[in-house]
């Protein structure tokens, strides 16, 4: 009770003074603001990339390992990778009849090629050759239709399978299904269209990708490359038991001595999201570090504006005490001022950001997130106490008989 | 000592230090008791440390030496808190210059002490009106200090000095800023109060205000020059 009515008189007193002095708080709380929208659209624009990373990250699946020659993260010589011996397309069976653990294997293999369909063309577009266990081995959604089947793959049927970009931009007006379009060249009848990734400017996602057997593949575009072979751990397998499988697969398959080190890689998901977890983290640090600043430099408005409050009001203070005002009351008073500044500023840094955070998620596929919301005002709260404090401690050091002397 | 004695003061001493070997002793040795219902005057001219012994006496400074027993309680050595305790519950401040919050309605600035004591918002507002009225102001409640008149701004001081029903109305100059008509009436109020039962001390340099009182206690250099009863009080009518 005590407290309560502690607080509604310093909400009471802190209003008072805010109306009292309007220029000055709107100037003081300006700071805040210009912070807090800064922090906030920090802390969104992270969240977007974050997303934006767990959507392209997803592509890949996460209980899927890809064996190529190179590692996706780390490795210290390109060149050491490059001259490994390639990634045969034989071994996809071989692994399929000799590893346990997992229960689909396809191979792929990837060129950039031009697609046109009647008047339009989509130029660069990823072709990927692969087999009819693609999608169940890369855990991709069809929208609609089906993937190839196995005698279409084996047989090296003129068939594709299309992702949601490819068919937005070829078909923007009717179903692709059964319409044919040229790849490098050659037609293809498309079965479906995939279901949209989204993900980081499209990076890594098959949105932008045209699946075709990989028989033809070879046969149209080549067949000396290297495969990259992605394999599906079975359910409820640990991953890195599979992993391991597959390690001792491949070095029988490559003909290695036990003193031999692999030459290949297994690489996963995982990789990718640690290693983009620390990128992020190393941005989000600098970027809440700077935009930080600019909540310091409010912060210091505000302990700037509350010393001169405290020094206009040393003869209220002086009053307050002699009437039994407490020093922890008169502490308890200006920190609720102070808070309240920093409060409404937060609150109208909040209310200027979420529109701008709109505008954020055009580019990148985020929103406010509600703990934004609340760690915004919390820190604006903490801001207001620890830049409150110092004025507020010393008008509740103030001695009443000098105070009430004050004019 | 017996147990009417409200004030009791034994040697006090009060020295300011002001920096090296320089010392201003602003009381030297003042003992003196003041009873429940005592109407006491204390007089001196600026300088003799009649402040210094009012803000003592009003518990907003502490001595540097002697015991000050209020109500049989020491509170020579008491700490900032219990000192504001005692400020808010037994004292009752009525100010030369007012001392209202400008910004607030007479019966916010009546309310203040009872906020301060801890009183629920509902029986707060109820005896701050009481007082108020009590003061002949109840229908000013809603008035802030700047549309009241100077004597109409005394009665509220005093209605919040009494808000709390404190041990001792202690008044530091209470007409100093009034014209003598209403400085008149707002000696006529303390002589009610003092009829009701209440303990008045009185802090003026004014003769004609201290023969209110029934006894006048003279300051003259830090020490008790003359403590007399009052033979001809001046009777007020009004």
């Amino acid at each position: 009770m005590y407290f309560f009515n502690e607080l509604k008189e310093g909400l009471l007193i802190a209003f008072r003074a805010i109306r009292a002095n309007k220029m000055r708080s709107v100037l003081t709380t300006l700071g805040i603001v210009i912070g807090i929208v800064s922090v906030t659209l920090m802390a969104t624009a992270i969240e977007g990339v974050d997303r934006a990373f767990e959507k392209s990250a997803s592509a890949f699946g996460s209980k899927v390992l890809y064996i190529q020659k190179y590692p996706w993260v780390g490795g210290d010589d390109w060149w050491k990778y490059r001259n490994r011996r390639d990634m045969k397309l034989e071994y996809v069976n071989l692994i399929s009849q000799q590893a346990t653990l997992v229960d689909a294997v396809a191979p792929s293999v990837t060129t950039l090629k031009d697609a046109k369909s009647g008047s339009r063309t989509m130029l660069g577009t990823f072709v990927t050759g692969t087999t009819y266990q693609y999608q169940e081995a890369s855990g991709s959604t069809i929208q609609d239709g089906r993937f190839f089947s196995q005698e279409e793959s084996d047989g090296g049927r003129p068939v594709c399978v299309i992702g949601a970009n490819v068919a937005e931009t070829l078909f923007p007006s009717i179903d692709p299904i059964n319409q044919t379009i040229k790849v490098g060249g050659y037609p293809y009848r498309i079965l479906a269209v995939l279901e949209k990734q989204g993900g980081l400017f499209g990076m890594f996602t098959a949105d932008n990708r045209i699946f075709i057997p990989i028989n033809s593949f070879m046969n149209q575009f080549g067949s000396h490359r290297d495969v990259l072979i992605s394999a599906r751990v079975r359910q409820g397998v640990d991953i890195e038991e599979a992993k391991e499988e597959l390690r001792g697969v491949m070095r029988k398959l490559r003909h290695l001595s036990p003193f031999q080190e692999d030459d290949f890689n297994i690489n996963e998901q995982e990789m990718l999201t640690q290693v983009f977890g620390t990128i992020t983290a190393v941005i989000a640090g600098i970027g809440f570090f700077i935009t930080g600043l600019s909540l310091f430099v409010g912060g210091i408005g505000i302990m700037n504006i509350m010393y001169v409050s405290v020094t206009e009001r040393t003869k209220e203070i002086g009053i307050r005490k002699a009437i039994g005002a407490r020093r922890r009351t008169i502490l308890f008073q200006f920190l609720v001022e102070a808070a309240l500044i920093c409060l409404i500023g937060g609150i109208i840094g909040l209310v200027i950001a979420y529109p701008l955070s709109l505008i954020a998620d055009q580019i990148l596929p985020t929103a406010m997130p509600i703990s934004v919301v609340v760690i915004a005002i919390l820190v604006s709260l903490f801001v207001g106490v620890v830049s409150g404090f110092l004025p507020a401690y010393k008008a509740s050091k103030l001695d009443p008989v000098d105070a009430l002397r004050y004019e | 000592m017996d147990n009417n004695t409200v004030i009791n003061l034994k040697q006090i001493k009060k020295i300011y230090d002001m920096g090296g070997a320089e010392e201003v002793q602003a009381l030297r040795g003042v003992s003196l008791q003041i009873d429940k219902n005592e109407y006491v005057a204390i007089m001196g001219p600026s300088g003799s440390g009649k402040s210094t012994l009012m803000n003592i006496i009003g518990c907003l400074d502490t001595p540097t030496s002697g015991l000050y027993e209020f109500n049989g309680i020491n509170v020579s050595q008491m700490n900032d808190n219990q000192l504001a305790k005692i400020r808010n519950k037994e004292i009752g401040f009525v100010f030369q210059t007012f001392n209202l919050l400008a910004r607030s309605d007479a019966l916010h600035n009546v309310e203040l002490p009872l906020i301060y004591a801890g009183v629920p918002s509902i029986e707060r507002k109820r005896l701050a009106r009481e007082a108020l009225e009590h003061v002949g102001l109840g229908d000013r409640i809603h008035h802030k200090p700047n549309e009241l008149s100077g004597g109409q701004r005394q009665r509220v001081a005093v209605a919040r000095a009494l808000v709390n029903k404190p041990s001792i109305l202690l008044a530091d100059e209470p007409t100093g800023n009034l014209d003598s008509k209403t400085g008149d009436e707002i000696m006529l109020l303390f002589e009610e109060l003092h009829h009701q039962g209440n303990t008045i001390i009185l802090v003026t340099h004014e003769e004609y205000i201290a023969e209110h009182a029934h006894r006048i206690i003279r300051i003259r250099d830090g020490l008790i020059e003359a403590d007399e009863m009052v033979k001809n009080r001046k009777l007020l009518t009004v």
